[in-house]
């Protein structure tokens, strides 16, 4: 299933496990055929902190396992003792590289079962701190993927880049990784003076930055006769093993719910998703270059059609004792990985009753890539992982 | 929206209604309908993606709420199907068959609430935790607190200091007298 072109399934299939019904190899260790492999926990080939456990035959991946549980910090159950308030500088270490989603979705959880109309002004602030968000892990993710095929030049590149829209952050909010800007009722700040201006000028060195980028990945031989027909996923597991955003778009499936559910100022704005339906490694990581140049150009058209001042905050209840009536909701965006969602449930006290965090790594990690290693070589398992954009504390919370 | 709500009401005893967007409901399911719910969502009524499997412990009704939240994605519909089961140790029935990623919400599920779905597969294997032999951690009565203070505290070699005694027997251990009156003699 996961054959690149430099890597070709060997043909004699007698050293190699049978599989069963549901595509997954009968592994018989006692044979002497196989030999365990661990990727991970420490390896730089491993996004975050978690481990596959390797069958292999040769060079070829008969089966995997993902392991989690380094990271596990309980905080699904510490929400559970926060006022709401108190919830959002715990929520937003749910994800180190995105936190802004976590911002969003329990603020707009919170908002929704309290009651809370967020004020225009503030709408467009969060479309257009989402969007920093994005551009900031696809500044680093897009390249990242030509870096698990050693080819590291992009990634530093696009790591600078990064610093400088976490200056803007840093303007924005007074954080650069951990920004809390998105609170329930709205926003903490208007833009500052001159913000617009400075953003522009870092716009331009990214549209720079892109075509460099085109040269180096997409143009170069030895990405493309790697990553080309490097873990396909077929059209059809996309509901099957609840594949997300950039994966499922380059499967040919439009999941993007900017599109589907648009939320918060996105029907107001025009862009449209790129899709492909090549569904390998190459393709992911062109959806994901093409979503960076639609993020580049959605920050211009946000700072362009927003308002240039406003109200930035509705009314809430005095937060050190704000209940919220009993009642269950399900609030989601797009993160630069997919979908991204928390399942919100109050009891009419002070504290929610039960948060669960829902990312698009919890399939993508857990499932589809045991199945997507079947067949591989042990060299693109970093490609394969990294393609899927798999973030470990989204699965342990 | 509305026929689905219909035929889960209708087919599957389905109450409790919650309507909380256009495209998005809650409705409770009895437990021995659940999986048949579910099938006839997945199959006939367009939920084709489970976006999540979680479970709400209600322990002062001594109660489970099992949430199963489905995805019609071509619709943009989404539901919620909660499924209530007694909180002592009650079983639910295994979804596994459905979605290749089911069994692990399961395995989840059985780590942090202690809810059981006898068949699903590699059930008992560890998901997050190593070696866990107490109380579930996500369940209501485990405090955190509680375990946190037994388990880690106090260790050798790690002591808390108040920062106003400390200093006071440190910078001043002849006459600590003199520390409490640099701090509060508003004249200094």
């Amino acid at each position: 299933m996961a054959k690149s072109k430099l890597f070709t399934i060997s043909e004699d299939r007698s050293l190699y496990p049978e599989l069963d019904d549901n595509g997954k190899p009968i592994v018989d260790l006692s044979s002497h055929k196989y030999v365990k492999l661990w990727q991970g926990p420490q390896h730089p080939g491993i996004t975050g902190n978690m481990s596959l456990e390797l069958t292999v035959s040769g060079d070829e991946i008969v089966e995997s396992k993902t392991h989690v549980g380094y990271l596990h910090r309980g905080f699904e159950k510490l929400l559970e003792r926060r006022l709401f308030i108190q919830c959002m500088p715990t929520s937003i270490r749910m994800c180190v590289a995105e936190p802004d989603t976590n911002e969003y979705v329990i603020s707009n959880a919170i908002e929704e079962l309290g009651g809370i109309e967020v004020p225009e002004m503030a709408q467009w602030l969060r479309t257009l701190s989402l969007e920093m968000a994005r551009l900031q892990v696809l500044l680093r993710g897009v390249p990242g993927q030509a870096g698990t095929f050693a080819l590291g030049l992009g990634y530093q590149w696009g790591n600078y880049l990064r610093d400088l829209i976490l200056d803007s952050f840093e303007e924005l909010t007074g954080g650069r990784v951990y920004h809390m800007y998105i609170i329930p009722g709205g926003v903490r700040g208007l833009l500052p003076a001159g913000f617009k201006e400075r953003m522009e000028e870092k716009l331009k060195l990214i549209d720079e930055f892109v075509v460099k980028l085109d040269k180096l990945m997409f143009q170069n031989v030895v990405f493309e006769s790697r990553a080309k027909g490097l873990g396909y996923i077929p059209k059809e597991w996309i509901d099957k093993y609840g594949v997300y955003g950039p994966s499922a778009r380059a499967a040919g499936v439009m999941r993007d719910v900017r599109k589907t559910n648009p939320y918060l100022k996105y029907a107001e704005l025009d862009f449209e998703p790129y899709t492909t339906t090549e569904s390998d490694v190459y393709a992911r990581s062109e959806v994901r270059y093409n979503d960076l140049i639609m993020t580049v150009d959605l920050i211009r058209q946000i700072m362009a059609k927003m308002p240039e001042t406003g109200e930035i905050k509705a009314e809430t209840p005095n937060v050190l004792h704000w209940k919220i009536p009993k009642g269950e909701t399900y609030s989601k965006c797009e993160s630069s990985r997919g979908e991204y969602g928390m399942y919100f449930v109050t009891d009419g006290s002070t504290m929610p009753r039960r948060v669960n965090l829902k990312g698009p790594s919890y399939t993508h990690a857990n499932a589809l890539l045991d199945r997507l290693l079947i067949n591989a070589n042990i060299s693109d398992t970093a490609a394969i992982m990294v393609s899927l954009a798999t973030c470990p504390p989204e699965i342990e919370r | 929206m509305q026929d689905t709500i219909n035929n889960l009401k209708e087919r599957f005893d389905a109450t409790d209604l919650v309507e909380r967007r256009s495209n998005f409901a809650f409705i409770t399911v009895p437990k021995n309908k659940a999986i048949a719910a579910i099938t006839y969502l997945k199959e006939l009524g367009g939920f084709t993606t489970l976006t999540l499997i979680t479970a709400v412990d209600w322990d002062e009704e001594g109660l489970m709420q099992l949430t199963y939240l489905l995805n019609d994605p071509n619709k943009t519909l989404e539901i919620g199907l909660r499924i209530f089961i007694s909180r002592d140790g009650e079983e639910m029935d295994s979804a596994h068959h459905l979605w290749p990623n089911v069994e692990v919400y399961q395995r989840e599920l059985k780590e942090m609430f202690g809810i059981n779905f006898p068949g699903s597969p590699n059930i008992n294997d560890n998901f997050i935790l190593e070696g866990w032999d107490d109380t579930p951690p996500n369940r209501r009565d485990f405090d955190t607190k509680k375990y946190a203070e037994e388990t880690f505290f106090p260790r050798p070699g790690r002591q808390t200091h108040d920062p106003a005694e400390h200093m006071k027997k440190n910078m001043y251990p002849k006459n600590p007298a003199d520390y409490t009156n640099k701090k509060y003699n508003p004249n200094r």
